[in-house]
């Protein structure tokens, strides 16, 4: 099967973002706090996106910024998917207690809006990276968790599963062989838009002062910290938004290729 | 003995379940709001507070008391449907919020009218020209929505039809003197941002539950049958993806209460998403537990609903064998 | 002046025409567009007020949580709603001067000990009931009282007893003060019927407008108080305050046309603002201020050169340019600038100098590990992106800086006034006395850079009690210098106060003493 043109588009934007992080000290054009010009100037030979709400170089900003946001929703959409998931199918697979005990436990902590979680944890704990990345993981496990739950419930009842207790598999091999395989498209799919929720949920961060702290910059901060200029069309806070829209559009044309190439391998008639 | 439906078995335990994490979630938010440095004291005098008017204040409001006999006296009154006061400003809980929710309720329920529709026929639609021009489009555009931070798109639609054209106005302060057509002009833009920002998630959750389903065999013969493909993707693949389906449904439907904070903020709306994080920053402990325990009962009641449905939905998992 | 051009003039005072259009024809006719703003001016204010209508505003700083006690007011929309709705003995005005309101005269007792207020006769509450010397009495003894929770406890404690005699409150205080009517306007001491006492939050005062509709951070209806005594204010039939906080949200409102005036315009997009046709930016450079504070009891701060070492590393400068964009003027270290009566002209300016700032940094023998700043959005306006700027204005003097943003729930019970470095703001005080009195006497309740200086001290009390105006500013000059050298006060900037209107609005005037002209935009605002 040929890659369709718009997953080599998103593959290729993808790479190029991330290629962006992980090189960002070599490419960026000037150091990520070093004020270069006055306020807002517009786009030029020197400044390409043009200067920020303190007169840093926006380009420069986007570059790191990019480096933060894309770090920490990576990882933190990695931690809630695995554990996420897991949890998900196991509950389904054992059902009873451990079914019940899992559930409502995600029940009471999705019952709580994340916001305020959030707000108690952040202002309790020293907001670092780590403890960054693991608040939006465990937030968003609850989200997982109840999808890949639901899925695998509806996937446990199937008879090739029930074939397969029969002949006497073990848990870990159906959840892996049996429901894995067959659960993979809804969560692909959910896997890039929790992706895009990730950075969103950076960027609500940085919108209450939880975030990463100054001088870095993430997106959303960017976003945020120019933001005073959108209705009278300054480009410093539309570049970062377009930047994420961007970004969230390319990740998720390359979920819904391999949610393609997956359906076709199951033996379905893929196009 | 006449057997009880296990369905109806299932809804009672989930019902006293409910009721549990109720009560496990209010202790959560009351630890959290203690955890929390400083109190509603400092915060209402602020800059201004001298010990001794911080001490004054204190003994006034009986957050003297240890924290658990206040815990205690808060659950007995909760429990009789007395919300008690506002520590801050005096003001009856249960009215104020009462007022507050239902605007929150208000502009939900229209913001789902709208989106809960549009994104299961836009995902039907989606399926029905999958990989075609359509489905790129829908995908396209419902990626783009939800990928814009809330309060961009909020700024983007005020800037346009609130400043430029002057269409609908940007402030959504509703209020009781207000009639119902008033009401609806206010809420447009907001619902409209609402709409925008649930409708991705949900459509593409459709789209990929139903694809799910596609290959199974069932779908071959209700194609081969010569049924025309939309029929085929509504009345039979549909059905059968509609657990994961509802399962975003809900979590959207309740992040349309309890989560819309930044478009409160942004459009001036006075719901619950505003009062609750404005009685968080004053540490005023009674509002905070009343919202949290709103908030949980919504999230908890659109749960059991959606399990429900699952199960209704699901044949296999309606008659167990 | 021509015919053609006083026709304009006349419609245009009318509401006829719109103001742009008249500066336009005015231009044609060869006036300069100050010259033509001026003669608008005095024209509309010849015409006189116009009754009637309702008035919107639109504004920053309320909350769910707010109520109508005055003890309790914190925030802008309590303070506009109280002037509204109350009156205070004095208020002041924008050329610093008193003004009598419920008080119609006051006079000291030769050694500034005991003040009378005389009550002004034939004003009513809202309720129907006449003000009298014993409800203003009770009012002051309230906020003074120790068992009070009032806001305003801090600047009653001076005083000694207080009685009423006829029509007269009488004021004795501890030590002589020769500034204490200007201290009687607080906004929280709005008079009341008995104080008070038995319903602090009723609404019920003497002031204009009566509170119709109350919904704490959402909305407030005020109608005219129709037997108010001065018929010199409150002109339109109803004030309709919304709460709206968000400041996009708050521009687009005015722009649009759903409100008349906005308080907390951003002053990097108030010039964006005033192209909007039909809206003005109205500006009053004030006595609030913008500072980084250090505690000079606490390492590393306790180390004078080290002190001065930071206050030579920040570029004020580039901070009035870029976080005020030109709306204010640069500090110097003192919080006190020519806003105030008696200001010493004379202390010299201190400018960002990284030559000096790596000297006194090297002389104060720090060990070179980064100096923590705590900053948070609620600090001021833009004190993230200054914190950032002084970041890297010391780097550049060979300062290592490095910043903590707080958030800005709980920044001013955990960190302002607890914290040995971090960003803050004045809103300032009508006096140098109460301002130097509020924060820097050794044993000011908000003492926030531990400043102990017993020299300072003592010219204070001094200048208090002193009337002759000349030895009183010699006086405060030898104070800002101490501080000015000493102090732990960072003062890079003074904030201008911008509010915007829009053409409907008439009789806008800023006011160096607060937002909304200082609280009292809906009483002395008329619509055209």
């Amino acid at each position: 099967m040929r890659m369709p043109l718009s997953a080599a588009i998103g593959l290729f934007m993808t790479a190029l973002f991330f290629a962006a992080a992980i090189l960002a000290p070599l490419i960026a054009p000037y150091g990520m706090a070093e004020i270069v010009g006055q306020v807002w100037e517009p786009m030029s030979r020197d400044h390409w996106l043009g200067t920020d709400n303190i007169g840093r170089d926006l380009l420069t900003r986007m570059i790191y910024g990019g480096r933060t946001t894309i770090f920490v929703a990576t990882a933190a959409t990695l931690l809630s998917f695995s554990l996420g998931s897991f949890l998900g199918f196991t509950a389904a697979v054992a059902g009873g207690w451990v079914d019940q005990v899992l559930s409502r436990f995600v029940d009471l902590m999705m019952s709580i809006p994340s916001l305020i979680f959030a707000l108690v944890v952040l202002s309790v704990m020293p907001v670092t990276l780590p403890v960054l990345i693991a608040v939006m993981g465990l937030l968003d496990a609850t989200r997982v968790f109840r999808l890949s739950r639901a899925v695998a419930v509806d996937i446990t009842v199937m008879d090739y599963v029930e074939a397969a207790r029969l002949r006497g598999e073990g848990r870990g091999w159906i959840i892996f062989r049996e429901i894995l395989p067959n659960a993979l498209s809804p969560l692909v799919a959910e896997m890039g838009l929790r992706f895009i929720f990730m950075v969103l949920f950076i960027s609500t961060l940085s919108f209450l002062g939880l975030g990463v702290q100054p001088p870095l910059a993430d997106w959303g901060a960017i976003v945020k910290e120019n933001r005073e200029g959108i209705v009278y069309g300054i480009p410093a806070a539309l570049v970062p938004a377009v930047a994420i829209a961007a970004l969230a559009i390319s990740v998720n044309l390359v979920a819904d290729w391999i949610l393609n190439r997956t359906a076709s391998l199951k033996g379905g008639r893929g196009d | 003995m006449t057997a009880v439906h296990p369905v109806v078995r299932l809804l009672a335990q989930r019902i006293a379940l409910g009721l549990v994490l109720l009560w496990a979630a209010s202790v959560l938010i009351f630890v959290g709001t203690e955890i929390l440095p400083g109190d509603v004291a400092q915060s209402i005098l602020g800059q201004a507070a001298t010990p001794q008017a911080l001490a004054n204040l204190r003994a006034d409001m009986g957050l003297d008391r240890p924290p658990l006999e206040r815990y205690l006296s808060w659950l007995g009154g909760a429990v009789r449907g007395d919300l008690g006061t506002a520590l801050s400003n005096g003001q009856d809980i249960a009215r104020a919020m009462g007022q507050r929710l239902s605007n929150t309720l208000f502009l939900a329920f229209w913001a789902a009218v709208v989106a809960v529709p549009l994104a299961i026929l836009l995902g039907l639609v989606a399926v029905r020209y999958r990989g075609r021009w359509p489905d790129r489009l829908i995908s396209g555009v419902t990626l783009a929505t939800i990928s814009i931070p809330e309060f961009l798109l909020g700024y983007i639609v005020i800037f346009f039809l609130a400043v430029e054209f002057r269409l609908f106005p940007s402030v959504a302060t509703i209020h009781s003197g207000m009639s119902l057509a008033d009401r609806l002009n206010v809420i447009v833009l907001p619902a409209l941002v609402l709409v925008l920002t649930v409708l991705g998630h949900m459509m593409r959750m459709t789209r990929a539950a139903i694809l799910n389903v596609m290959q199974s065999a069932y779908i071959e013969t209700a194609e081969l049958k010569g049924l025309p493909p939309f029929a085929v993707i509504a009345r039979h693949a549909f059905p059968n993806a509609i657990a994961p389906v509802v399962n975003v449904v809900m979590i959207n439907l309740a992040y349309l209460v309890v989560g819309v904070v930044v478009v409160e903020v942004v459009f001036v709306f006075p719901g619950m998403g505003q009062y609750l994080v404005d009685h968080v920053s004053k540490r005023d402990v009674p509002v905070v537990q009343a919202c949290g325990l709103v908030f949980a009962t919504v999230y908890i009641g659109l749960n059991l609903l959606a399990d429900v449905i699952a199960i209704l939905a699901n044949p296999r998992l309606r008659h167990p064998k | 002046m021509s015919d053609e051009l006083r026709h304009y003039l006349g419609l245009t005072v009318l509401g006829r025409m719109p103001r742009r259009a008249f500066l336009g024809r005015a231009a044609a006719l060869g006036l300069t567009a100050a010259a033509a703003n001026a003669m608008l001016a005095s024209a509309v204010r010849a015409a006189g007020p116009v009754r009637g209508g309702t008035l919107k505003l639109g504004m920053q700083g309320g909350e769910s949580t707010n109520s109508l006690d005055p003890a309790l007011a914190a925030s802008q929309v309590p303070y506009s709603i109280l002037f509204s709705i109350g009156e205070p003995l004095v208020e002041v005005n924008p050329d610093g001067s008193l003004e009598m309101r419920v008080a119609e005269a006051v006079e000291p007792t030769p050694d500034a000990r005991t003040w009378m207020f005389r009550i002004r006769k034939g004003i009513t509450f809202h309720n129907g009931k006449p003000l009298t010397a014993e409800d203003v009495l009770a009012t002051l003894q309230r906020h003074s009282d120790e068992n009070a929770k009032s806001g305003a406890l801090g600047i009653m404690r001076g005083i000694e007893s207080m009685r009423v005699d006829g029509d007269m409150v009488a004021v004795t205080l501890t030590t002589p003060n020769a500034d204490l009517p200007y201290l009687m306007a607080d906004y929280h001491l709005m008079i009341q019927p008995d104080g008070g006492r038995d319903n602090p939050a009723s609404g019920i005062m003497s002031g204009p407008y009566i509170m119709e509709v109350n919904e704490p951070g959402v909305r407030h209806v005020m109608r005219r108080n129709p037997d108010y005594w001065d018929s010199s204010r409150g002109h339109v039939d109803a004030v309709e305050l919304t709460v709206i906080n968000d400041p996009t949200a708050r521009m687009a409102a005015l722009q649009s046309g759903q409100v008349h005036i906005v308080n907390r315009v951003e002053p990097r997009t108030a010039g964006l603002l005033a192209r909007t046709p039909g809206v003005t930016v109205a500006n009053a450079g004030g006595r609030g201020h913008y500072v980084f504070i250090m505690h000079c009891n606490t390492a590393p701060f306790d180390n004078n050169d080290l002190r001065l070492a930071l206050k030579y590393a920040i570029d004020r400068q580039e901070m009035v340019e870029k976080i005020l964009a030109g709306y204010g003027t640069i500090g110097n270290d003192i919080p006190i600038n020519a806003a105030y009566p008696l200001f010493d002209d004379s202390l010299p300016q201190r400018v960002y100098d990284p030559d000096k700032a790596a000297f006194h940094y090297k002389k104060s023998g720090h060990d070179g590990t980064p100096i923590l700043l705590r900053t948070s959005e609620v600090a001021f306006p833009g004190a993230i992106d200054a914190a950032q700027l002084f970041q890297q204005s010391a780097a550049r003097a060979g300062i290592p800086m490095e910043i903590k943003r707080e958030p800005g729930d709980g920044y001013w019970s955990e960190v302002w006034n607890k914290q040995p470095f971090c960003a803050s703001y004045w809103g300032g005080r009508p006096v140098q006395d109460q301002m130097y009195s509020t924060a820097y006497l050794s044993t000011a309740d908000w003492n926030d850079t531990r400043f102990f200086n017993a020299r300072f001290d003592e010219l204070l009390l001094a200048a208090r009690a002193e009337l002759d105006q000349a030895k009183r500013k010699g006086m405060y000059a030898e104070m800002a210098r101490i501080l000015h050298d000493e102090g732990g006060l960072i003062c890079p900037m003074f904030n201008d106060f911008i509010d915007a209107h829009g053409p409907a609005v008439q009789g806008f005037v800023a006011d160096p003493s607060g937002e909304m002209m200082s609280g009292l935009a809906a009483v002395k605002c008329w619509l055209a």
